[in-house]
């Protein structure tokens, strides 16, 4: 059986899906969350690029090159963040964040 | 049909390493799981072809981002067992929500496998000769120039911001202070004393 465009999107749903639910889960644990969203735009890549070779068009990867610049940045300026809240206050309780407002 | 099993082969362990990120009780080995999805999705990436934006996956989620995850992991000393709570009563709606979501994903992706099924060329460039990278560098440095400068002042800017973010000046360290260590006068560091013959310093 030959491998179409609609298995990638079957694997890239699956991948979107167990982000969206590890979010749900994992409420109390901000690193976790933040691979949940480390996972859903890789499930995001895996579609750009299953489109990109379905449609003989390099723009596909060309755009997932800059979700995953982006996946970058973000992974860095949330963890920075996450360490200065660590430093501040010696817990990542997601609960007590709205706290921080003003 | 080899193809075909490294896809079944590697689909099932991205998702299933996928799965284990989400639930497994140390954030250690979450982290590692988050690295076999990546290597795993790479393995896709290559089976379609894009053989750079697989490397450049490995390099930077791996290499990069993972990494650091790991780092802020092991710096972090917090009670991971404490945050676990709750994983049980957010499930059953967790559950609930993703099994929709899924199911109209599914729904979608089924529906353009009934619309055209013919499948999906291994290796796009290969019919013209030059390799994926050479091919994703001719329109990347011209057509898609300024995206190309604007992901760079994307990560430009992250890195600045992480950086600020995490700087700190703690009173009573020494360090060196290189405005102050040029800018002395030779007064400051030279003291002239007119000793007599035979008397010493005294």
């Amino acid at each position: 059986m030959e491998i179409t465009l609609a298995h990638y999107l079957f694997v890239a749903a699956a991948l979107f899906t167990i982000g969206v639910f590890g979010i749900f889960v994992n409420r109390k644990n901000v690193i976790i969350i933040l691979m949940s969203i480390e996972l859903v735009l890789l499930s995001v890549n895996i579609n750009l690029v299953a489109f990109s070779a379905h449609l003989q068009n390099l723009q596909g990867q060309i755009f997932a090159m800059m979700v995953l610049t982006v996946a970058a940045a973000e992974a860095a300026v949330g963890l920075a963040i996450l360490v200065t809240y660590f430093r501040n206050r010696g817990n990542i309780a997601v609960e007590d964040i709205n706290q921080m407002r003003g | 049909m080899l193809a075909s099993i490294a896809f079944y082969v590697l689909s099932v362990i991205a998702v299933l390493s996928a799965l284990a990120v989400i639930t497994v009780r140390n954030p250690v080995h979450s982290v590692l799981f988050l690295i076999l999805t990546f290597c795993t999705s790479a393995g896709l990436f290559v089976l379609l072809g894009a053989e750079f934006l697989a490397m450049l996956l490995v390099v930077v989620y791996v290499g990069a981002v993972a990494v650091l995850f790991l780092f802020v992991v092991m710096m972090l000393d917090v009670d991971f067992a404490e945050l676990k709570q709750g994983f049980l009563s957010y499930m059953p709606i967790g559950a609930i929500i993703a099994l929709a979501l899924f199911s109209e994903l599914a729904l979608v992706a089924s529906a353009s496998m009934s619309a055209q099924g013919a499948p999906i060329s291994i290796a796009t460039e290969q019919a013209s000769e030059i390799t994926n990278a050479e091919a994703i560098g001719q329109v990347l440095y011209t057509d898609y120039l300024l995206v190309f400068q604007m992901a760079g002042l994307v990560l430009f800017v992250a890195m600045i911001g992480a950086i600020v973010l995490t700087l700190r000046h703690r009173p009573g360290v020494k360090k060196q202070d290189i405005a102050a260590q040029v800018g002395r006068k030779r007064s400051e560091g030279v003291e002239l004393k007119d000793i007599r013959p035979g008397q010493g310093l005294g």
